[in-house]
């Protein structure tokens, strides 16, 4: 019998626990044992449900009449992060808080999915936020200051930097 | 503190000092954060990341929260490797790219990923079942952090996250568990069950028939939105004295119908562990687990738990270089791991060797 992540002889055969619950015959040689006993060993942070897989799902659900929305998800983009729905379900991570109102139809009927929930419980930050349009217009400041840099605009980036920095200073008041 | 430090301890999560901490090794708290003006990891830049670094870096000392900072981005490989093993760090802040870091306390109870898969990950890890004493330890640490630093947060949606699964709380709440005779049941596949229909998920080892392999699981929430954090540990910490009970009836169960095979397994585990001269770290985890229940049953009585944890974490593949201070190749590892094993199991027979 061959390992099932190599082609060296099995030595060990390890029953563990897959993301539905269901128990799992693991054949693995000398090497691939250890490594996979020491990946199990680790602090477990990863969510078991499979967000790009879910999301996935979840578009192909919508039916033949959301063929037309569909596609207008796929295109849809953050201004701030250039994040696309269509990047966001191959990957399963998004690109920055504002994503949360972008695409805030899709991530809907995800989150009930995940959580059975869809409203916030729970602790809140005790400092008074920014406004949101000043951390957005904070991440848009920090793309600008990129651009110019990466364009070698040095004039243009001294006057984003202190834009950036009068914003910033705001912080304290609440 | 330097990393150097810290072999010396057996770290907090090992102590092996909390309540019923014979099945319990230790409870875990996160919580996931982010600043509120930059993206996301995956969508930030090298000097976007700094800049975060930097703010985190500030916030941490204007908190007076007693942590210190390393930087991961430069770090050894043997370095990161040691804190995955320390449960410190995660495979992925370790394997990861671009400015990131971890802030720990003295005790290691507390360390705060930076630049991971959110821009903050704080956790706290406490031996036993101390669930109650983590989250308030972590409560306290995550307010005053965000005294100095502006958090994505909304008020329907609450902390937000990079992915999907962490928003809301932003809390995995965990145990791990040793169940060596569960594990030889076959009650625990429906025990686990009945766990994932109330949103917990398991993980972890089991042995094959009654062959003994780490029987080590680990128990948390799936879900982090629409129910405050108390709640979510209440759950949680609600099933956790049932396991607690069957684990200790089991292990009862089998003293008396199994004992003879019971003391020939974990008297054959204790005598590899001794007299050993080549051994892998899988190996040794595997015996080390068996002596571990073999000491909660009163079969072995001149070793105790917190003996064997420190064993655990020293015979890892990076604590082991650390020790002997120089990279090894794996067969040059078991060599010295086996000798580092009959060394230390006589010594803690023994007492150290007097001068
Ligand atoms: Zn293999
Ligand atoms: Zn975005």
């Amino acid at each position: 019998m061959k390992c099932e992540r190599c082609s060296k002889p099995v030595t060990h055969h390890i029953t563990d626990i897959d993301k539905n619950g269901d128990w799992q015959e693991h054949h693995l040689c000398h090497d691939h044992a250890q490594t996979f006993l020491e990946e199990s060993n680790e602090i477990d942070d990863k969510p078991k449900k499979d967000v790009s897989e879910l999301a996935k799902a979840f578009i192909s659900q919508s039916g033949k009449s959301a063929v037309a929305s569909e596609s207008a998800t796929e295109k849809r983009i953050c201004p701030l992060c250039k994040m696309t729905f269509q990047e966001f379900r191959n990957t399963g991570r998004l690109g920055c808080p504002n994503d949360y109102v972008i695409f805030r139809e899709e991530l809907m009927p995800l989150l009930e999915n995940i959580h059975d929930e869809t409203r916030h419980c729970g602790k809140t930050p005790h400092r008074a936020p920014r406004d949101t349009q000043t951390q957005t217009s904070l991440i848009q400041l920090r793309n600008d200051l990129k651009k110019s840099i990466a364009a070698e605009d040095y004039e243009l980036a001294a006057r984003v930097r202190d834009q950036i920095k009068e914003l910033e200073s705001r912080k304290s008041v609440s | 503190m330097t990393l150097d430090e810290l072999p010396r301890s057996p770290g907090e999560w090992l102590k092996g000092n909390g309540p019923e901490s014979d099945i319990v090794i230790c409870s875990r708290i996160r919580l996931a954060r982010n600043l509120a003006d930059f993206p996301f990891i995956s969508k930030a830049s090298r000097s976007e990341k700094s800049e975060i670094v930097t703010q985190i870096r500030e916030s941490i000392s204007e908190s007076n929260s007693k942590l210190n900072y390393f930087d991961v981005e430069r770090m050894s490989e043997l370095d990161r490797q040691f804190l995955v093993e320390r449960h410190l760090i995660s495979r992925e802040l370790k394997e990861g790219e671009g400015p990131r870091g971890v802030a720990l306390n003295d005790d290691e109870s507390a360390s705060i990923m930076v630049n991971e898969e959110d821009h903050l990950r704080v956790q706290v890890m406490r031996s036993g079942f101390a669930l109650l004493q983590a989250w308030e330890q972590i409560d306290d640490l995550d307010n005053r952090l965000e005294e100095h630093l502006d958090i994505a947060f909304s008020q329907e949606l609450g902390y937000l996250s990079a992915c999907p699964t962490n928003v809301g709380t932003g809390i995995r709440v965990g145990v791990m568990l040793h169940l060596p005779a569960l594990g030889q049941t076959n009650h625990l596949d429906k025990f686990f069950r009945a766990l994932q229909k109330i949103n917990l998920s398991v993980r972890g080892l089991h042995g094959e028939g009654t062959q003994p392999y780490g029987d080590f699981y680990q128990i948390s929430n799936q879900q982090t939105l629409g129910k405050s954090e108390p709640e979510l540990i209440k759950s949680l910490s609600d099933v956790i004295p049932q396991l607690i009970e069957y684990e200790r009836k089991a292990r009862q169960t089998l003293l008396t119908e199994r004992r003879q095979v019971l003391h020939d397994q974990v008297s054959r585990a204790y005598g590899v562990l001794k007299t050993a001269h080549t051994i892998s770290s899988e190996e040794t985890m595997l015996l080390l687990s068996s002596v571990r229940m073999g000491i909660n049953l009163g079969l072995i009585d001149d070793l105790e738990i917190a003996q064997v944890n420190e064993l655990f974490i020293n015979t890892q593949p990076a604590h082991l270089q650390k020790i002997h201070g120089q990279t090894l190749a794996v067969d040059e590892r078991n060599v010295l791991r086996a000798s580092f094993l009959r060394k230390r199991l006589t010594e803690m027979r023994d007492g150290p060797p007097s001068e």
